[in-house]
């Protein structure tokens, strides 16, 4: 079937099989290799994404077919015009990621969850990230991680 | 793994969803949130030949609040997590329970009905709307019919909606303002399945006795369960500490589990005679009483 998705701000149209999970049709069709895919069952969060402005769903869980229609952030939409986007720095300044794996499900959860909570304590950053599992950082610089980007975006709004 | 293959169609509004499973009858299913029914197709426990996509029906996604709750089928778990209400006492047991499904992030997708629909012997929303005495809207042959949830929720996995049918709704009576509730779970990570849960809604008269109280487990045998002795107990008693253990041991004894990595049948029994004595605590002390 055609789907026509419009993924970091560029239109897709391909032609899937429906079974075609968002998680592989971004990685294979689009060649959009920073959504990573680790337990394949909706457990570790590794492949979140963000759908249509302010929703983060987990790429392994979700046809291409749904999003249709839809348009999907990726990691690689973050950066823009070779600036990292305030969460990816407060990643890189706070030490948020050790190995990395978990890092694109970690930015894009959290990417969403300032959308609807500019301002979270560190509570909501951990309860908003339960579903994100990493195995190096434990956790506490992660949650530093999106404290500073949640001051960062709060004096510059105008910054997505 | 990936799924099998199947035909995908996507609805374009709940009549369309309803004459297409009335065409395709048992082979298809419908897609709603999809966080249970595509880890079960990746896993080839579920292959449906045909989904029915009813993620894109706009009338289908809403919660309204007049004389009850009614949640329509592409109502997502996360839209009850952040409903102008949910702070509310008499709908604690709704709030507790939106805090706790799956993980925030599957939150966004999941749907509540979708969850009622799965019927999962493990899932949370089972032994709420138990509690909660909520009744269901299907749509079949002929015409729209309201199922109370005691016969929607059948049996593992199978509800009262046939083939070719779809359900429509979730609705909950309104609370009056001598009621909450609460949910009590226990989990060895956010995601896994419950060690055991606890579902209670507490309605009291004016002169502090038990009007009606709804008590219901999860993880507790092949399907949600609603503690029928414990909910006679409290019937028409001044709540104290000893009918309160009393509840809870009806509920420990009516607990039928299976051993797995969580816990043995005996650790399982007797944490969901704790959860409910928990959770009537609480549900008590959110109506200003302490028991």
């Amino acid at each position: 079937m055609k789907v026509s998705i419009k993924v970091n701000g560029v239109q897709y149209e391909k032609d899937v099989e429906p079974r075609t999970l968002l998680a592989y049709f971004l990685r294979e069709d689009c060649g959009l290799t920073g959504t990573h895919v680790g337990c394949d069952t909706s457990s570790c969060g590794c492949c979140v994404v963000v759908m249509d402005g302010d929703r983060a769903v987990k790429a392994c869980t979700m046809f291409a077919a749904q999003a249709d229609g839809h348009e999907i952030l990726t990691v690689e939409g973050l950066a823009q015009g070779g600036a990292l986007h305030p969460l990816q720095q407060a990643f890189w300044d706070q030490h948020g990621l050790q190995c990395g794996y978990c890092t694109p499900g970690m930015l894009m959860t959290s990417y969403a969850l300032l959308k609807h909570k500019p301002n979270p304590s560190d509570g909501e950053i951990r309860e908003e990230l339960a579903g994100n599992l990493c195995r190096c950082t434990g956790y506490n610089n992660i949650v530093k991680a999106v404290r500073q980007a949640a001051e960062t975006l709060q004096a510059a709004p105008a910054t997505k | 793994m990936i799924p099998a293959a199947f035909d995908y169609r996507r609805a374009g509004s709940a009549d369309d969803a309803f004459a297409q499973l009335q065409k395709l009858g048992g082979d298809a299913r419908v897609l709603a949130g999809g966080q249970s029914l595509i880890p079960a197709m990746r896993f080839r426990l579920a292959r449906p030949s045909v989904l029915v996509d009813i993620n894109g029906v706009a009338e289908l996604d809403y919660i309204t609040m007049n004389g009850a709750l009614t949640l329509g089928a592409i109502a997502r778990d996360s839209a009850v997590e952040r409903a102008s209400w949910i702070g509310e006492r008499g709908w604690s047991l709704i709030h507790d329970v939106s805090r706790v499904v799956a993980d925030p992030v599957v939150r966004q997708m999941g749907t509540v009905v979708g969850s009622l629909c799965h019927n999962d012997p493990s899932g949370d929303w089972p032994a709420v709307a138990l509690a909660a005495r909520a009744e269901m809207v299907v749509r079949g042959k002929d015409g729209q019919r309201t199922v109370p949830i005691d016969q929607f929720l059948v049996d593992s996995f199978t509800t009262a909606v046939q083939e070719g049918e779809m359900a429509l709704a979730v609705r909950f009576p309104a609370p009056d303002d001598r009621t909450a509730g609460s949910y009590q779970k226990v989990e060895r990570k956010v995601g896994d399945y419950a060690t055991a849960a606890a579902a209670v809604q507490v309605s009291l008269n004016a002169d502090g006795t038990v009007r009606g109280a709804g008590i219901a487990l999860s993880s507790a045998g092949p399907c949600a369960v609603r503690v029928t002795d414990a909910e006679a107990l409290l019937k028409g008693q001044t709540p104290t500490a000893d009918l309160i253990r009393a509840a809870g041991e009806a509920a420990a004894k009516q607990s039928d589990p299976q051993a797995d990595l969580r816990g043995s049948v005996e650790y399982k029994k007797n944490l969901a005679g704790v959860l409910v004595s928990r959770g009537l605590r609480q549900a008590l002390a959110r109506l200003g009483v302490q028991s």
